[in-house]
């Protein structure tokens, strides 16, 4: 018992990095821009789907497939600022909400339309078989996955709090008018936030391919969990999604080994209601 | 004589229907600290922010080192050497001091220069030094005053526009503040500064413009400005 607890535990933890991973590029886009960005499932799922193309077409697994998927989710996010984020800002809140949602419905039918509605599902042991260190078992897939995830999600918040371009971008999400004033250009900053934010989604999404079906529709499922963890880490806190992430994904398996899988998603909301009642800006979220 | 580093002729600013600014002309000449001075309301603000970049030009020009920059962008504006430090301070307040510091910095081209020009910051203000990992949001009105000027001074700037540095300030903090710009000034720096209180921005210029209403009423030499009745009705609002 003691032992498959501990393992319950860890393979909790490597699931909840990649949560973390996966929510922290909308956390960021909020926090910078008071923008909710509804295609943020969407731009995952486009990370899994390159992770599919890279395998079918060239046979690649994550080392190919990762940083492949970095590069386009990326250029997608930065595309998607100039093209639409930047004007619909002008608008009203209604306006970004329902911009962002088109352009979810618009990449989910474009991928509907170019891949099909067939799930796939990456090989198993694209990643490596599973192996045992120390009587618990290891899955290559969720162990790439989950360390990956907690690397680029403290790179990001490394950048966000120790560089002077983070420095640069959280001045123009706290006064683009007196950043402008210290010679920075808002919409620089703003299309890199998307641009940074783009890369950690699509990494995440390639990462999630390797263990996960692919589907037009799997950003729905997965976005829900996004919103989640970014709201119990607090709105615009990397480091809040990342701690938020983390303690989804333990709560997670843990309720689906102790109370019963179908039982984990009431539990974990049930949690999510009860800190949210008490700190309503969240774990890390500023009051 | 060589040709002012700031001319402004008849600036007009207008907000839809309302008027900012007016009418309003003035010169700055390399190495001189100007005034601006009028009561609440009567658009020294608006000037600055419109020399800046950070409201609209409705008319008129303004000329900065043989340029006219109206219509610019503000991250425009301050890489060509005009740096505001501007009303409400609007210092980043969730970050450090030195972080505000080294933000000022960025329009600097020559990165080399950014630890001498932080040194010499904290030379003028060294209270800033004592609070520089400190967040700016948790600093007193007189210390955020201070990191607001030197945050604009961290660009080295051909010219700098202050915002009412004596607003809210105790008497005694507004007397180092000054110093400190007596001190900039007799290094050659030219300063343009916004001031409601008369006595103070008088004797630390060399020359001083009235606004009211959006407009420039009177001009002159401090000196002759502070014995100026004319200059104590203007603020009275006594006609």
């Amino acid at each position: 018992m003691g032992m498959t607890l501990v393992q319950v535990v860890v393979s909790g933890l490597l699931l909840g990095a990649v949560y973390s991973l996966f929510s922290s590029g909308l956390t960021l886009i909020w926090g910078m821009m008071n923008v909710v960005n509804f295609a943020h499932g969407d731009f995952v799922m486009l990370g899994m789907y390159t992770a599919v193309v890279v395998w079918t077409a060239l046979g690649g697994g994550p080392w190919a497939s990762v940083p492949v998927a970095a590069i386009l989710i990326a250029t997608l996010g930065i595309v998607s600022y100039f093209l639409l984020v930047r004007h619909i800002m002008r608008g009203p809140m209604l306006a970004q909400i329902l911009g962002t949602f088109g352009l979810a419905l618009f990449l989910r039918y474009g991928a509907l339309w170019i891949f099909g509605a067939n799930f796939k599902t990456l090989p198993d042991d694209l990643v490596g078989h599973s192996f045992i260190v120390g009587g618990i078992r290891f899955e290559g897939a969720r162990v790439l996955a989950g360390l990956v995830g907690l690397a680029v999600t403290l790179l990001l918040h490394f950048i966000l709090t120790r560089t002077s371009v983070g420095s640069r971008m959280l001045a123009v999400s706290e006064d683009a008018v007196a950043a402008q004033l210290m010679g920075i250009r808002p919409q620089r900053m703003q299309a890199l936030a998307w641009g940074l934010a783009g890369a950690a989604t699509g990494i995440a999404g390639a990462l999630i391919a390797t263990f996960f079906y692919t589907s037009p529709t799997v950003g729905e499922t997965l976005s829900i969990v996004a919103f989640v963890t970014v709201a119990l880490g607090g709105f615009g806190s990397v480091l809040g999604a990342l701690v938020a992430g983390l303690l989804i994904g333990v709560i997670e398996s843990l309720s689906a080994f102790l109370i019963g899988p179908v039982y984990k998603d009431v539990i974990v909301y049930t949690v999510f209601v009860l800190v949210l009642w008490f700190r309503p800006q969240g774990l890390m979220g500023k009051a | 004589m060589t040709s002012p580093l700031l001319k402004i002729d008849h600036l007009e600013v207008r907000y839809g229907d309302l008027i900012g600014v007016a009418d309003v002309s003035l010169e700055v000449p390399r190495g001189s600290v100007v005034a601006l001075l009028g009561s609440n309301g009567a658009g020294k603000t608006t000037t600055l922010n419109a020399i800046a970049g950070i409201v609209p030009v409705s008319r008129g020009s303004v000329v900065f080192d043989g340029e006219n920059i109206a219509g610019q962008p503000a991250y425009a504006i301050v890489r060509k050497g005009l740096a505001l430090s501007p009303e409400g301070w609007r210092l980043f307040a969730q970050q450090s001091v030195e972080n505000n510091l080294l933000l000022g910095a960025t329009p600097l081209a020559d990165r080399a220069r950014v630890p001498r020009l932080l040194d010499r910051v904290y030379t003028v203000f060294p209270r800033l030094a004592e609070r520089r990992a400190q967040r700016a949001g948790t600093m007193s009105g007189g210390e955020r005053q201070m990191l607001a000027v030197g945050r604009a001074l961290m660009s080295e700037p051909k010219l700098l526009l202050l915002d009412e540095p004596s607003l809210g300030l105790a008497p005694a903090i507004v007397d180092t503040m000054y110093d400190s710009f007596a001190a900039l000034h007799k290094e050659g720096q030219t300063i343009l500064l916004a001031e409601q209180s008369v006595d103070v921005a008088l004797e630390a210029a060399d020359h001083a413009y009235v606004l009211q209403v959006g407009r420039t009423v009177l001009e002159g030499p401090a000196k002759v400005m502070a014995d100026n009745p004319d200059v104590q009705r203007v603020y009275l609002g006594v006609e």
